[in-house]
């Protein structure tokens, strides 16, 4: 089923919620940052399983059991071929991307010692900040942030001169959510790596709007979240190089990592089982296969020029309007859009469009460091997805048109 | 007036309104026309944090009759808050602790006062009925 030529028609019948009313009023959903719409064909694997298949895991002998595993371990296997990992094994299933790095942050921070130091940057999610803050307090290791300008552009030669022999983690996100930024984590990690330190990439933002190969970028770890990528929700990937993950020890004790137990002494299993402690979200996992099947299918090329056209179109009508200010500039940017509107609060304008079926998102964006930045309280996000088009916006920017008036004291 | 009598009021005033354009201006204009909270009394012990907007709430008994002064950051937060003063300002602490509010939802307003929605409402409701409760003897 490629899809060749980029067909937003064909794209859009794929989503069937992207056919439903809210208020009255088709919906218009741009809260893709948040979470991404499924395509029905991860909407049918989820329940074919459920209708089909249910069994668990590893192990059983009966029939079910094998083909659940069997349908578990393909879908591994896709993702690895995805990312282009070198090894099967190195992809471990996890919760999502906080999950995943929270995974590290505790696993491969039992590897540091009082002293060491984790360098992370000024536009990270929360849950790319406070893991490292908790590790940091466990292992006595220090925090270093790598600062943001006012376009919403790390400061490189900043980061640069915070590395040293000290440095023995470097996690930054590929692309900030609250304001778009494509962060140059393949500069990034090759800076870090002169130092010995290792990287660990925020994918959450980036899996599903531009191409990944992790052995390209030569990340040690990279996370991401599938509801993010068209997938169901928790259930999410960490990529770890294999000798890395190897000299981990493991992050919970349960069912499926161990390889012997006895009441005194557990050996544990191989990777990626030794991350992955009892039944795990096994239809997610299948479902996040077929997402990744389904991205396939797409054109990434022509995705890719989809969404930055939508960007350059949505932004150069918000320019156009007086009183807006966008935060995030970054030269190299994808499909979102962070502003405020003079006169107004996020709350009130996101609640009227809500009113009008268009879906944004308002608030910090577990970026609170960011709003701090720029000293405001939150912003309106309109992030775009595949399946959003020119049309949608012409009518988010009327809509924004008619309240703004409205709502100006 | 009963705090019945006021929940009913509003809801008459609203029933006019078909379309919820017209519901939503009128609730601007009521978030503008709130009578300013007191400089003095918008301080960080008064406020309300909510994840999308801030709520201040200062409240007084003013012989044996509670008195509601209020402010947010977002409009539509504010017109909701003047609602709610409109109909627990003036009455005694056990009539406000016991206050079910209904007429929000009657209004079709309910979304608001959803603990999901962070705006503070709820918190401002609850912190109402607690400065309430302080004063029933």
């Amino acid at each position: 089923m490629q899809i060749n030529k980029f067909d937003i028609a064909k794209i859009r019948a794929e989503f069937p919620i992207l056919k439903r009313q809210v208020h009255n009023k088709p919906l218009i959903y741009f809260d893709n940052g948040a979470t991404v719409q499924k395509p029905q064909i991860v909407i049918d694997r989820i329940n074919k399983y459920y209708t089909e298949e249910n069994a668990n895991i590893h192990r059983g002998v009966h029939h079910l059991s094998q083909e659940a595993t069997s349908a578990y371990e393909t879908a591994r296997k896709t993702i690895q071929d995805y990312l282009g990992a070198q090894h099967e094994h190195e992809i471990i299933f996890t919760k999502g991307t906080t999950d995943g790095i929270n995974l590290v942050a505790y696993s491969f921070g039992e590897l540091l010692n009082a002293g060491d130091e984790i360098i992370i940057s000024a536009m990270e999610h929360h849950s790319n900040i406070v893991p490292w803050q908790m590790l940091c307090e466990r292992k006595n290791c220090t925090l270093r942030i790598i600062p943001m300008d006012t376009n919403g552009e790390l400061d490189l030669a900043v980061y640069e001169q915070l590395l040293s022999e000290k440095t023995k983690l470097v996690a930054v996100t590929h692309i900030s959510n609250a304001l778009g930024t494509i962060n140059d984590v393949e500069h990034i990690i090759e800076k870090a790596h002169q130092f010995g330190a290792k990287v660990l990439i925020d994918g959450a933002q980036a899996i599903q709007h531009i191409p990944v190969d992790v052995q390209t970028l030569d990340c040690d770890f990279y996370a991401f979240s599938g509801h993010k990528i068209f997938g169901p929700t928790g259930v999410g990937v960490l990529y770890g190089k294999s000798e890395i993950l190897n000299k981990m020890p493991p992050y919970q004790g349960g069912g499926d990592m161990i390889k012997e137990v006895t009441l005194h002494k557990t050996t544990y299993n191989e990777l990626p089982h030794k991350f992955e402690a009892g039944t795990p979200n096994i239809v997610g996992g299948i479902a996040l296969g077929t997402a990744f099947e389904f991205l396939q299918t797409l054109d990434m090329e022509g995705l890719e020029k989809h969404e930055h056209d939508l960007l350059a179109y949505a932004t150069d009508a918000l320019k156009n309007m007086e009183g807006i200010t966008i935060y995030g500039q970054a030269k190299n940017k994808t499909s979102v859009i962070s502003f405020l509107v003079d006169g107004t609060h996020p709350y009130d304008v996101g609640t009227l469009l809500d009113k009008m079926g268009i879906a944004v998102r308002t608030g910090h964006h577990c970026t609170q460091p960011i709003m701090d930045f720029f000293g405001i309280p939150g912003t309106i996000r309109a992030s775009f997805a595949c399946y959003n088009n020119k049309e949608e916006i012409d009518i988010f920017v009327k809509a924004l048109h008619r309240i703004i008036p409205l709502l100006k004291h | 007036m009963t705090i019945a009598d006021k929940e009913q009021a509003i809801i008459d005033e609203f029933a006019i309104y078909d379309d919820w354009m017209d519901k939503y201006e009128y609730i601007i204009e009521l978030g503008k026309e709130l009578p300013l909270i007191a400089a003095n009394y918008k301080t960080d012990d008064r406020l309300i944090k909510g994840c999308q907007s801030r709520v201040w709430l200062h409240a007084e008994n003013n012989h044996g009759k509670m008195q509601f002064t209020a402010d947010s950051d977002a409009i539509i937060t504010k017109g909701i808050i003047a609602l709610l003063i409109r109909v627990l300002n003036e009455e005694s602490p056990a009539q406000v602790a016991k206050a079910e509010l209904g007429f929000i939802k009657e209004i079709g307003l309910q979304e608001h006062l959803s603990p999901t929605r962070s705006n503070g409402l709820v918190s401002m409701v609850k912190q109402m009925k607690m400065e309430a409760l302080k004063n029933v003897k």
